[in-house]
C-alpha cells in the first residue's frame, strides 16, 4: 500500500497507509490527519481539504480541472503547489509523497 | 467538573462532536450512543455515488475504528437511547442499561416524512436516510425497472438521476410547481427540470399522490388528477422531520426540532443540541432556522462541543449546500429569504450560471449552478455583508467578488 507522508499544521509528522482507489482525501480523514477537515466528503464543495503537495511531485498527479481551480482559487493562502486532496486518486506512484496541510482551512 | 460527556446519535454532528472535544482537549470518558450499527457515516453518497454502486461501503464512514480507540472514544453503536431522566442526568438505552452524564449532547437528525395515503406501506415503497435503506432500493434499480419518485426536492432528484444513469424508466412526481420549489429560484427549478428530462426522466409537476396500489407489493402511483403510473418501486421523499421524542418527553422545549440557542444550549443547563434535530437561531439572518445539511450539522456540532467544555463560542455561520445530480452540481449558500431583489448571473442554457438574492445592495443568498467561482466569492462576501454594485453584479463577464 503507498504511504503518504503528512505534515500537520502543528508540524506533526504522520504516514499512513494510503489504499488504491480512494482519494488522498479519504486516506488523511479515515486516519484522522489533523488539518484536513474535509467537510463535504469530496463534493468538491468545501475546499476544507486543502493540501500542499511537494513540487517534485506535482507532475505524478492528473492536473487540477476547473472546478477545482476555482474552489482554491478562494481558499486559505493558495499556492503553486495547492491541491484539493479530494481530487487526487492514490496510486502506486504516489508512495513516498510529502504532503503539507495548511494551517487553516476554509476562506482567508 | 465535567468528567462524562454523552452524545446521542452518531451521524454528521455527532461524529464532529467527538472529533472537537478530543482535538480541543476534552480529557474525559466520551461515550457515544448511536442507534445504528455502522461507524459515524456520511449521508450524501446515500442518494449518489454509493447508491449507484461506484461508492464502495468501507468509504462511508468518517474515520476508521482505530480512530475512536485512539481517542478513547466509548461507542455504544447499534443502541437505542429510550429515556432521558434530565432531573437524574441519565441515559437509558433500549437493553436496559444506564448511562449518567455531566453533559449531554443530542445528535438525533431528523427522520424521512412517512406518506400516509391508502397503499403506503406496501412493499416497494422506500424511504432514503440511512444506510438500511440502500439494500432494498439498489436491488429493484434495474435496467428497464419502472421508478416512480415522489417529491421532486433533492434527494428525490438526486436518487432519480442516479436511477436514470442505472438504466430505469423513472417518473418524478412532484406536488408544487416546480422542483426544489422551497429552496431554489424558478429559473434554477427549470434548469433541473431541462436536465432531467433531457436524461430521459419524466418529470410531472403539480400532482398530488392519493394512492399507492397494488396487489400484495407496489403496481401503481394514482394521482388526484387521475393520472396513473406504473411502478416497480416508489421512492418517497417528501421532506424530513426532525427527531425529538427524546427530547420532548424530557420536557425539553421542541418547535420544529430541538429549541436551542446560539450556543447550543437547550433549556436545561447540562444538554446541548446540533444537527439536523435542531430549531435554531442564525446569528447573521437574525431568525431562527432549522437546516437539513452537512455544513451546519459539522459547524453547530462544532461549536456545541466547545461549549460543552465551557468555551463561550457562538454558532454564527452562513449556512450552504450542495446537491449533485447527472454531472450538475448546484451550489447553495446563504439564505435568501427575506431578499428583495434577484439578479441572474450567465445564462442557464450556457450550463453554468448562479442566481443572486439581494436586499437592498446586501447579497443574502446565492445558488450556484455548475458555478463554483461565485459560490466561493458569495460564501466571503455575504458572511462580510460586503455591499455590491449591481451593475458590476448583472454583468457575468465581471467576476462575482470584483462586483463591489
Ligand atoms: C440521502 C441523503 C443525501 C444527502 N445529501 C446531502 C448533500 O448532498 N449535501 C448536504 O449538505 N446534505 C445532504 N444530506 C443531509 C445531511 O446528510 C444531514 O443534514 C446530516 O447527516 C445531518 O447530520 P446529523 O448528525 O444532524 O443527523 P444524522 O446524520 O441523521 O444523524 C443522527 C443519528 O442519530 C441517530 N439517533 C436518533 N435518535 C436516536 C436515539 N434515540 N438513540 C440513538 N441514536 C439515535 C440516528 O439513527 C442517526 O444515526 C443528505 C441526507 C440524506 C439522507
Ligand atoms: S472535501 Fe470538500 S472540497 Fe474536498
Amino acid at each position: 500500500m503507498p504511504k503518504i507522508v503528512f505534515t500537520e499544521p502543528g508540524g506533526g509528522r504522520r504516514e499512513i497507509e494510503a489504499p488504491l482507489g480512494i482519494t488522498l482525501m479519504e486516506a488523511a480523514r479515515q486516519h484522522g490527519v489533523q488539518g484536513v477537515v474535509a467537510q463535504c466528503g469530496g463534493a468538491c464543495a468545501c475546499a476544507t481539504c486543502h493540501v500542499y503537495v511537494d513540487p517534485a511531485w506535482l507532475a505524478r498527479l492528473e492536473p487540477r480541472e476547473e472546478m477545482e481551480e476555482a474552489m482554491l482559487e478562494t481558499a486559505w493562502e493558495p499556492r503553486d503547489n495547492s491541491r484539493l486532496s479530494c481530487q487526487i486518486h492514490i496510486t502506486a506512484d504516489l508512495d513516498g509523497m510529502p504532503v503539507t496541510v495548511p494551517q487553516r482551512q476554509g476562506q482567508g | 467538573m465535567i468528567s462524562t460527556i454523552l452524545i446521542i446519535g452518531g451521524g454528521q454532528a455527532g461524529a464532529q462532536a467527538i472529533d472537537t472535544l478530543r482535538r480541543e482537549g476534552f480529557a474525559g470518558r466520551l461515550v457515544l450512543i448511536g442507534d445504528e450499527p455502522e461507524l459515524p457515516y456520511q449521508r450524501p453518497p446515500l442518494s449518489k455515488k454509493y447508491l449507484s454502486g461506484e461508492m464502495a461501503a468501507d468509504r462511508l464512514p468518517f474515520r476508521h475504528r482505530a480512530f475512536y480507540d485512539e481517542h478513547r472514544v466509548e461507542l455504544k453503536l447499534g443502541k437505542r437511547a429510550v429515556r432521558l431522566d434530565a432531573a437524574a442526568r441519565q441515559v437509558t438505552l433500549a437493553d436496559g442499561e444506564n448511562l449518567t452524564y455531566d453533559r449531554l449532547l443530542l445528535c438525533l437528525g431528523a427522520e424521512s416524512r412517512r406518506l400516509n395515503c391508502p397503499g403506503a406501506t406496501l412493499p416497494g415503497v422506500h424511504y432514503l436516510r440511512g444506510l438500511i435503506d440502500v439494500p432494498p432500493i439498489q436491488a429493484g434499480l434495474k435496467p428497464q425497472a419502472r421508478i416512480v419518485i415522489i417529491g421532486g426536492g433533492y434527494i428525490g432528484l438526486e436518487a432519480a438521476a442516479t436511477a436514470r444513469k442505472m438504466g430505469c424508466e423513472v417518473t418524478v412526481l412532484e406536488m408544487a410547481d416546480r422542483l426544489m420549489n422551497r429552496v431554489v429560484a424558478p429559473s434554477v427549478s427549470r434548469y433541473f427540470a431541462e436536465e432531467h428530462r433531457a436524461h430521459g426522466v419524466n418529470i410531472i409537476c403539480d400532482t398530488r399522490v392519493v394512492h399507492l396500489a397494488g396487489q400484495g407489493r407496489i403496481e401503481r402511483v394514482v394521482c388526484a388528477d387521475g393520472g396513473s403510473h406504473a411502478a416497480d418501486l416508489v421512492i418517497v421523499g417528501v421532506g424530513a422531520i426532525a427527531t425529538t421524542e427524546l427530547a420532548s418527553a424530557a420536557g425539553l422545549a421542541c418547535d420544529n426540532g430541538i429549541v436551542v440557542d446560539e450556543y447550543c444550549r437547550t433549556g436545561d443547563a447540562a444538554i446541548y443540541a446540533a444537527g439536523d434535530c435542531t430549531n435554531h437561531p442564525s446569528l447573521h439572518f437574525g431568525r431562527r432556522v432549522r437546516l437539513e445539511s452537512v455544513d451546519n450539522a459539522f459547524e453547530q456540532a462544532k461549536a456545541a462541543a466547545l461549549n460543552l467544555m465551557d468555551r463561550s463560542v457562538a454558532h454564527d455561520r452562513v449556512p450552504w449546500f450542495w446537491s449533485d445530480q447527472f454531472d450538475n452540481k448546484l451550489l447553495i449558500v446563504g439564505l435568501s429569504q427575506d431578499h428583495d431583489g434577484q439578479v441572474l448571473r450567465g445564462d442557464p442554457a450556457s450550463r453554468s450560471f448562479s442566481v443572486c438574492y439581494l436586499k437592498g445592495r446586501e447579497l443574502l443568498a446565492v445558488e450556484a449552478v455548475n458555478h463554483s467561482k461565485d459560490y466561493m466569492a458569495a460564501r466571503k462576501l455575504i458572511a462580510d455583508r460586503t455591499l455590491l454594485n449591481v451593475d458590476k453584479l448583472a454583468d457575468s463577464a465581471i467576476a462575482l467578488k470584483e462586483a463591489i
